[in-house]
């Protein structure tokens, strides 16, 4: 009865079929989806009966420097089986995707986070504010190219 | 120069105050001595109370201490029971804040306000014969009056201190005392139509039976409202320290904390005495009636044990739930005791008017029967709620297979 | 006449005896009705994610301990199930099951802290249940002394195994506990589990619909009470679960009540948890020995590992880019996202009510923040 890791192609064969063009590529474990249609895109992996993802189990940005990778662990609680779907976010300025918060209300304090900490900004989401640090804080400091103020400095 | 007490003085029956006055009266003016006798009665009542007040701090903390597994204070003086003094020093000794925007006037009032009641009660309480400061002859009328002051003083508390918490406090405080009020009157009643005499001692000497047998309702009644007034858990919603941190007195500090816990504490020891006085028969007891006080101390620590034990067991209940016990439950009883009482007392005395031993023993057989019939009742009304029916069961929701029977 | 009546705002916390931590809730009032609620968050927030990009695998292990500072082990557990799976490689059998018999260790103290301070919410003054609790919690902390000589950060597991084998006198010290617990915790059910008060001032509280709490993402034991028996430690067993036969508590309808109930329910499932897997566990090495002080894993490779925390899944999101410290280490805990269905739990109910349903949720600001 262990969890079931679908595979990047069954999941990617069934959402290219539902909404043309929004898979970007596919890995093993992995599919990339086109970031404008994330919503449509996860919307679909939570009503199709095969795939059922329910249950929203992490959201999380990666900077990965010339883009911003947003990660949904995604978990099925009928047909026990789990998936993982990315999105690719280019730009520094002002990364943004659709939000999934009317998806799974669970995304909610995790998107606000991933815009808190890694300023990537989730388009739709009813409250995108920051959550773990006080407004008015400069940068997001889970970026790699921020300089935590006075890290740089000697000690002493 | 001599005085004489006249004989219908409230205060001639206090053989302490009129040995004082004597004692003064001999060499100084009348009023003067009146004055002096009256202080030395005073002094050692209040002083009375609060060292009281400071036992009972320690015998609270040492049995909650034991109630949780723990020790409790044993670090000042032999068992901790210096402890109260430490406590009292390092109050003294903390700042006395007035939060910004409080009504200076009335919150500083408050501790006074709060500490009233409580010595106002001990005036009219026998703790043993004759020892009554003031022996009312509408004692029981006197102390339902004098305790409903502290609605004053927890609404002045909450309302003067310029924070929700306490506002919150004091408007639950308020609408618990209000409602506690009715059924404790009506309890007490009855107490007074067998004792046929509202005066402390009248009622004392009228305990041939302990009213505990005669009145049980009355005395559940009387434990229970006294209980909320004192905002003693299950009713400590007033000050809910999980919920609204202290509620009513959050912004007192220092000496007026000082005080204002005083006066809760000394209110359970004189709610405890007059339930001694009203229900276990007061100073009565075996052996010679010199040891009165002995009997009386016992029957006090007794209450205050069990004031403690409930403390250190149950929840709190919530505000409209306290409420609705008040309305549906405590004074419906204590209405159906008012009824039975006063039918029995009908049937019961002959033609001289007056209730014998054995009518009273007769009483509190009907009274018992009666009290176990309601709880009965009250039971099975209530069991839908607060008996567990079923336990809870997994429902079939999603139909999942990882579901496991239990 | 009519009586002008305004809504009262008022925060509760982040100073306040019943928030677990530092955690503030701004809230509105109609008397004492809840008509609107904002959890704000980030008074512990010591940026835990960012910190372990810059320690290598194995110091993060230190990290994790600091989140949900009442079970470091089970922190521990899922993070070190993450790095396995990143480095692909499993502990030897002796090490999975002290990795298991210290995580129900940690699973029954920490229950025992929710449902200690939840009663003690309910208002039962200066705390006898919660001290109750304590007592027990108090030997189990001992026994981690005994095998890592911490008792809150105990940094006892490693990628590979623990850090250490257990010490001879551990295991009579874990059976004298056994033997006590039981009592010790039919005493706690004796004073509170069927309590009248606890019954009226519980049940039907703050009901939690199963479909909002799936869509909420809330997991353990607040998502059990609600009615669905998901629990990772059957779904995906990891180290020795899949060893060891336990049943899932499950609730009916995720009231206050269910939340208590299915916590104290766990608590006997994870004893006997404990029980089964000292008759099965094997002399034998603890840690992998082959692997190195300083882990690298591939570049580009990426592992979620998770677990079944006391409090919910927690998981570990870690991305490698072939250094020795993770690229990414994104935790999530299950403190944060279970408090996503803060506002309808507590809209409507009465103040009363609202402390204590916070306690039957029992979040962890350490994780809630990081």
């Amino acid at each position: 009865m262990a969890l079931k890791s679908l595979g990047g192609e069954e999941v990617a064969r069934r959402l290219e079929a539902a909404l043309p063009g929004v898979v970007e590529r596919w890995e093993s474990s992995v599919i990339w989806v086109n970031p404008g249609q994330i919503r449509e895109a996860c919307l679909f992996l939570r009503d199709d009966p095969h795939l059922d993802f329910q249950f929203l189990s992490s959201l999380c940005a990666v900077d990965w420097v010339e883009h911003f990778e947003v990660v949904y662990h995604l978990t099925s609680l009928r047909k026990q089986q789990s998936a993982v779907v990315k999105a690719r976010v280019y730009g520094r300025q002002s990364p943004s995707l659709p939000s999934v918060y009317q998806v799974w209300r669970g995304a909610d304090f995790q998107e606000r986070e991933a815009w808190d900490l890694m300023g990537v900004r989730f388009e739709g989401h009813p409250n995108m504010k920051r959550i773990m640090l006080w407004e008015g804080f400069e940068g997001h400091p889970l970026r790699k190219d921020f300089l935590q103020p006075g890290a740089n400095l000697p000690h002493g | 120069m001599s005085c004489r007490l006249a004989a219908d003085n409230v205060l001639y029956g206090n053989p302490l105050f009129r040995w004082v006055y004597d004692l003064a009266g001999s060499a100084l003016p009348c009023w003067l001595a009146y004055i002096i006798a009256g202080l030395v009665v005073m002094f050692i009542v209040v002083n009375g109370v609060l060292a009281g007040t400071a036992v009972l701090t320690w015998a609270e903390r040492k049995l909650l201490g034991r109630f949780q597994n723990r020790v409790g204070p044993n670090r000042w003086g032999p068992f901790g029971l210096l402890q109260p003094m430490a406590d009292l020093v390092k109050l003294l000794t903390k700042e006395n804040l007035t939060p910004k925007g409080a009504d200076r006037l009335v919150f500083n009032l408050v501790p006074i306000l709060m500490m009233m009641p409580t010595l106002l009660v001990v005036a009219v309480v026998p703790f043993a014969m004759n020892t009554a400061v003031a022996d009312l002859s509408i004692g029981v009328l006197y102390i339902l009056a004098v305790s409903s002051l502290t609605i004053l003083a927890i609404f002045m508390a909450g309302w003067s201190s310029n924070n929700r918490f306490a506002l919150f406090g004091a408007a639950r405080g308020v609408a618990v005392l209000v409602s506690y009020e009715v059924p404790v009157v009506l309890s007490l009643l009855g107490v007074v139509m067998v004792a046929g005499s509202m005066s402390l001692s009248g009622v004392v000497e009228a305990q041939a039976v302990p009213f505990l047998l005669v009145q049980p309702i009355a005395l559940f009644v009387f434990a229970a409202g006294t209980s909320a007034e004192l905002n003693r858990t299950p009713f400590d919603v007033a000050e809910g320290e999980s919920e609204i941190v202290a509620g009513y007195h959050i912004e007192y500090s220092g000496i007026k904390f000082a005080i204002i816990q005083a006066s809760e504490f000394g209110g359970t020891i004189t709610a405890s005495a007059v339930i001694v006085t009203l229900f276990l028969a007061g100073w009565q007891g075996p052996l010679a009636s010199y040891l009165g006080w002995l009997w009386f101390l016992l029957k006090l620590g007794l209450v205050l044990f069990l004031f403690v034990w409930v403390r250190a067991t149950y929840p709190r209940l919530r505000t409209d739930q306290i409420m609705a016990f008040s309305w549906k439950f405590l004074l419906s009883i204590s209405l159906i005791n008012l009824l039975a009482t006063s039918l029995e007392i009908y049937w019961l005395r002959g033609a001289e008017r007056a209730l014998t031993t054995g009518d009273l023993w007769i009483m509190a057989l009907m009274n018992l029967a009666i009290a176990a019939a309601c709880l009965l009742v009250a039971g099975r009304l209530s069991q839908a709620k607060v008996r567990r029916v079923r336990p809870p069961l997994p429902v079939a929701a999603s139909g999942t297979a990882a579901r496991e029977a239990r | 006449m009519t009586i002008r009546t305004e809504p009262v705002t008022v925060n509760i916390g982040p100073q306040h005896p019943s928030t677990h931590g530092v955690f503030r809730l701004r809230v509105t009032f109609d008397g004492e009705v809840v008509v609107q609620v904002e959890p704000v968050f980030g008074y512990l927030h010591r940026g835990t994610e960012k910190l372990a990009e810059e320690r290598n695998y194995v110091q993060v292990v230190t990290l994790t301990d600091r989140l949900d500072y009442v079970s470091s082990m089970t922190n521990n557990q899922a993070y070190c199930l993450a790095v396995e799976k990143l480095l692909e490689v499993e502990p030897p059998p002796r090490g999975k099951y002290l990795r298991t018999i210290t995580a129900e260790l940690q699973r029954i103290a920490s229950h025992l802290v929710g449902v200690g301070f939840f009663l003690q919410e309910l208002g039962t003054f200066g705390g006898t249940p919660l001290m109750y609790c304590f007592r027990s919690r108090e030997r189990i902390l001992d026994l981690f002394e005994m095998l890592c000589g911490a008792r809150i950060t105990v940094s006892y597991m490693r990628p590979g195994g623990v850090f250490a084998d257990a010490p001879a006198d551990f295991w009579p010290a874990l059976a004298t506990f056994l033997n006590a617990f039981p009592g010790e915790l039919a005493e706690l059910e004796q004073l509170i589990l069927e309590n009248e008060i606890l019954m009226v001032r519980t049940r039907g509280v703050s009901p939690l619909p199963l479909d909002l709490a799936i869509n909420c993402s809330v997991s353990g034991p607040v998502l059990r009470a609600s009615g669905l028996a998901w629990d990772w430690r059957k779904v995906d067993p990891y180290d020795a679960y899949d060893k060891v036969e336990f049943q899932v508590p499950v609730g009916s309808n995720g009231d206050n009540y269910d939340r208590f109930w299915v916590r104290m329910q766990e608590v006997r499932q994870s004893l006997s948890i404990v029980r089964q897997c000292i008759a099965q566990i094997e002399p034998g090495p603890v840690r992998l020995p082959d692997l190195p002080l300083v882990l690298r894993a591939a570049p580009g490779k990426e592992a979620y590992g998770r677990i079944e925390a006391p409090r919910g899944e927690l998981g570990f999101y870690l991305v490698s880019d072939g250094g020795v410290s993770p690229y990414r280490c994104k935790i999530r805990s299950p403190s944060l996202i279970n408090l996503t269905v803060t506002e309808h739990l507590l809209v409507g109910w009465k103040l009363a009510d609202m402390i204590v349903t916070l306690g039957s949720v029992d979040i962890n600001m350490g994780e809630v923040d990081r």
